[in-house]
């Protein structure tokens, strides 16, 4: 007996067949289309209202929403910029200053945590135990500390232990890296020569055809079955090249060493303390949960894999490179790029800090300054939607390319 | 065929050859295996030993463990009583601070309500977490029903003002009588909307009206005892702090995003085109900003989206904040356990004749969120740890309260940070790392071997 009494819509359709047609709201055309009405303009209804109050209480405050004050001067300096800036410049600068230097963390936290995280996941699945147990208590004390923590540690902790900026602390012989000192980093400056650009082309020209050339090798594999160094091609185009070109054009990079002077250390380029802290906590804390990741990867690649290789007669290096890595990437790759995005994310962090980025010195500074916060805040979350939107499209097309194609 | 010796008696064990036992053996394969192992476990020592001494050293052996002000924890230079040398832990200066990091500036004289919330939460939550204790339905109705509703009127003290919000202000004045008559005409409405839909599905409306009838009188039961003058002092969610703020957002926006996120999971996988856009929408967008914009959104903007008059507080600000961003987190989550389930649980279903909702509450869901337990307590360890961002919007949570405990110059010494950074460090560590601890022990206990 299919009958329920549940008030369920199975009861009046076996009721009533054959007599009756099935009843309105029972018909999955008009009910999903009658549910979709109503969300709709539930939706609308909001968003209209959203849009009115927020009319409403802007104009009570006297206000207008509008982008032109972004043309105005902002009236504030900021401590570190890659591009030129002062206090004439205008808010669009302030958004720029802000952006670049959020980039700029981040891409270099990505750069030292993917390296890091790397190897501390290599080193959990190590035979060594103590490298191994080493590795478990990195992971578990990183990960299980809030980042923030992590952020005020080294910053109002680790760095305010550092001597004062009149006897700063050489990092090696005579300061060749620099002196550390609670103002921070003054590291060595680099100036580069007459001839750098040359390098500079041999880098483009190097990836370039490395390029080229692995892409003949694949296609030449897959036509005779011979292999081609690929490797050591990349290598030695890539990174060798511009080494031969740098030192042939007569090593067109000096550095500008800092100086101890009586007031501290002189010349050289300054790291501001918070870009240390910051960065340290962001590498530290994403390396544990890149490196988790990357023990997961491995881990997922079943066993009979390495023997089929072996039965195949392929030896361990082989294996690896051709076997494992290449199925252990696809595990690791999506969840690793979630975690460069929240690397990226996390970097707002530093408005608790004062680390001039986009959080930091837009969404605050700015915001203080010029009193728009609705223009603003849609700015900067705009902002980190679309670096978002750009990294997962990106990952979704590395993941199609990637992904196992079954029958 | 041949009559082969067949050995009678079992043999004896033999011991193990020479040098595959004890100690040397083990250092042996485990450390020494290869140059390079060895090399690598000299490496590994030698990081640990100048990592690990210096800080059992600063929080164990050298810290000051009694005082009354900052003398005990500075050096003779620094104004204290301590060689010039010395650097150590400032423990008694956590101890002083204690009750202002777990209440925050909640009156000492309420602080009992705080205790009792606590204390309802932890013998609840605990009877819930461990398997062997009885009486799980009743717990988890106390603890979903009944708890909530105890602790908002124990920790704000009650005397929610109730108003009407149906009727124009000019038929009738705001006052506690307008909110009950237009209670009852919501009720109306709802029995109203029940029978029409009973009607057009051709069942009996008589159990979804009961259903309406029900859920109207809980809500009414409710209202009335939040609002109810119980002679508790009001308490300004301002003047929370600590620890308490810290467990009131998390508990709040985990058990706050977890329906929410379910809900945009289904919608995520929903079969009409304009609830599937939607959900995507609202999930792409909130996983795509950072957390502190968000939070800074709902404290700078949510003002201005609200209608002339309606304010809320600062606290339930940041919730409503963490919950949208959590719940589309939360959603991911639950949409993997949704998918990872195989098409015939879904035919099966509908082969028994079950409709949309009785497939997801009777086969999808408990299957989904038991393979997501993980996940969803990795989120839950997330949202705590995000929970000390709201000390940027200026909400003291347990860092905050210790952040701000750097100005009392009571304490004022070179050490005082790093005492109280350690501190918290512990107590947020113990919380995360038992918590993933009791979601890998979850994960076995239900692992139904079904998987691969």
């Amino acid at each position: 007996m299919a009958v329920d009494k549940g008030g369920g819509g199975v009861s009046g359709e076996v009721a009533n067949t054959g007599t009756q047609k099935t009843a309105f709201f029972n018909d999955p055309k008009v009910r999903s289309s009658v549910i979709q009405a109503i969300l709709i303009a539930i939706l609308v209804y909001a968003v209209w209202s959203l849009i009115s109050n927020t009319a409403t209480n802007l104009s009570a405050q006297g206000k207008t929403f509008g982008f032109g004050f972004m043309q105005n001067a902002s009236g504030f300096d900021v401590n570190q910029s890659l591009v030129e800036y002062s206090r004439e410049s205008s808010f669009w600068r302030v958004y720029l200053v802000g952006l670049l230097n959020t980039l700029l963390v981040a891409i270099l936290g990505i750069f030292f945590a993917t390296l890091i995280g790397f190897s501390i996941g290599v080193a959990r699945l190590s035979k060594n135990w103590i490298i191994s147990k080493a590795a478990y208590c990195y992971v578990e004390a990183m990960r299980n500390i809030p980042l923030l923590l992590w952020i005020f540690i080294f910053y109002f902790g680790v760095l305010r232990l550092l001597p004062g900026k009149r006897e700063p602390y050489g990092v090696s012989l005579d300061g060749a890296l620099g002196y550390l000192s609670v103002g921070g980093w003054i590291a060595p400056k680099p100036i580069a020569g007459d001839l750098l650009w040359l390098t500079g082309i041999a880098i483009i020209i190097g990836i370039i055809a490395s390029y080229f050339i692995n892409s003949w090798a694949t296609k030449r594999q897959m036509a005779t079955g011979q292999q081609f160094p690929k490797g050591l091609t990349t290598l030695g185009l890539v990174v060798g090249l511009p080494i031969v070109v740098f030192l042939l054009s007569g090593l067109p990079l000096s550095f500008d060493y800092p100086k101890l002077a009586r007031f501290g250390a002189r010349g050289g380029m300054s790291v501001l303390p918070e870009f240390i802290a910051l960065l340290t906590a962001l590498t530290i804390y994403t390396s544990a949960f890149i490196a988790e990741i990357v023990r997961a990867g491995i881990l997922a690649i079943n066993k009979g894999q390495t023997e089929a290789s072996y039965a195949l007669g392929l030896r361990a290096k082989p294996t690896l490179n051709l076997v494992i890595i290449p199925q252990a990437l696809r595990v690791i790759i999506p969840p690793l790029t979630n975690q460069f995005l929240n690397l990226t994310k996390n970097s707002s962090l530093a408005v608790a800090i004062a680390y001039p980025e986009l959080v930091s010195i837009f969404a605050g500074t700015a915001l203080n300054q010029s009193g728009r916060e609705t223009e603003i805040i849609m700015i900067t979350m705009l902002t980190y939607l679309v670096l978002s939107l750009l990294t997962s499209s990106f990952m979704n097309w590395y993941n199609n390319r990637m992904a196992l194609v079954e029958r | 065929m041949s009559n082969g010796y067949v050995r009678k008696e079992m043999l004896h064990e033999l011991p193990a050859p020479d040098g595959t036992k004890g100690i040397f053996y083990w250092l042996k394969t485990n450390l020494f295996s290869t140059p390079l192992n060895a090399l690598a476990t000299f490496i590994a020592l030698y990081v640990i030993y100048k990592v690990v001494p210096p800080v059992i050293d600063f929080a164990l052996i050298s810290p000051a463990w009694f005082g009354e002000n900052r003398e005990v924890c500075a050096t003779l230079k620094q104004g204290g009583v301590k060689p010039d040398d010395w650097f150590g832990a400032c423990w008694p200066y956590v101890g002083a601070n204690m009750k202002l990091f777990i209440y925050g500036r909640y009156p000492p004289d309420e602080i009992w309500r705080v205790n009792i919330v606590y204390l309802m939460f932890a013998i609840s939550g605990a009877c819930l977490l461990i398997p062997k204790v009885p009486y799980k339905l009743p717990n988890l109705l106390f603890m979903f029903g009944v708890f909530p509703v105890a602790a908002f009127v124990l920790l704000t003290g009650g005397h929610v003002m109730l108003d009407g919000f149906l009727v124009a202000g000019s038929f009738m004045g705001p006052s506690f009588a307008a909110f009950w008559v237009d209670f009852l005409i919501l009720t109306c409405i709802f029995i109203a909307l029940a029978t029409f839909i009973a009607r057009g599905t051709d069942s009996d409306p008589m159990p979804s009206i009961r259903m309406v009838i029900l859920g109207m009188v809980v809500l009414a039961v409710v209202m009335a005892i939040i609002s109810a003058p119980l002679g508790l002092e009001h308490v300004e969610t301002e003047i929370w702090g600590g620890l308490l703020v810290t467990l009131v957002i998390a508990v709040s926006g985990i058990v706050a995003s977890l329906p929410i996120g379910i809900l945009l999971a289904l919608g995520r996988r929903s079969k009409m085109p304009a609830v599937k856009m939607l959900s995507v929408m609202f999930i792409e967008f909130w996983r795509g900003v950072p957390l502190i914009t968000v939070l800074f959104m709902s404290s700078v903007m949510l003002p201005l989206f609200l209608p002339e008059g309606v304010t809320f507080d600062k606290l339930l600000r940041a919730l409503i904040g963490v919950t949208l961003f959590q719940s589309a987190y939360m959603a991911e989550v639950i949409r993997g356990g949704i998918q990872a389930l195989p098409k015939g649980q879904y035919e099966g279903a509908m082969a028994l004749g079950l409709n949309y909702w009785q497939m997801i509450q009777k086969i999808i869901l408990p299957q989904a969120l038991t393979l997501v337990i993980p996940g969803i307590v990795n989120t839950f360890i997330g949202l705590f740890k995000d929970t000390t961002l709201v000390l940027i919007i200026g909400l003291f949570d347990f860092l905050g309260q210790i952040q701000s405990s750097f100005s009392d110059p009571t304490w004022a010494t070179p050490v005082q940070a790093m005492s109280g950074y350690l501190f918290a460090a512990v107590i947020y560590w113990i919380f995360c790392f038992s918590m993933s601890r009791y979601s890998i022990f979850m994960e076995q206990r239900l692992d139904t071997g079904h998987r691969n």
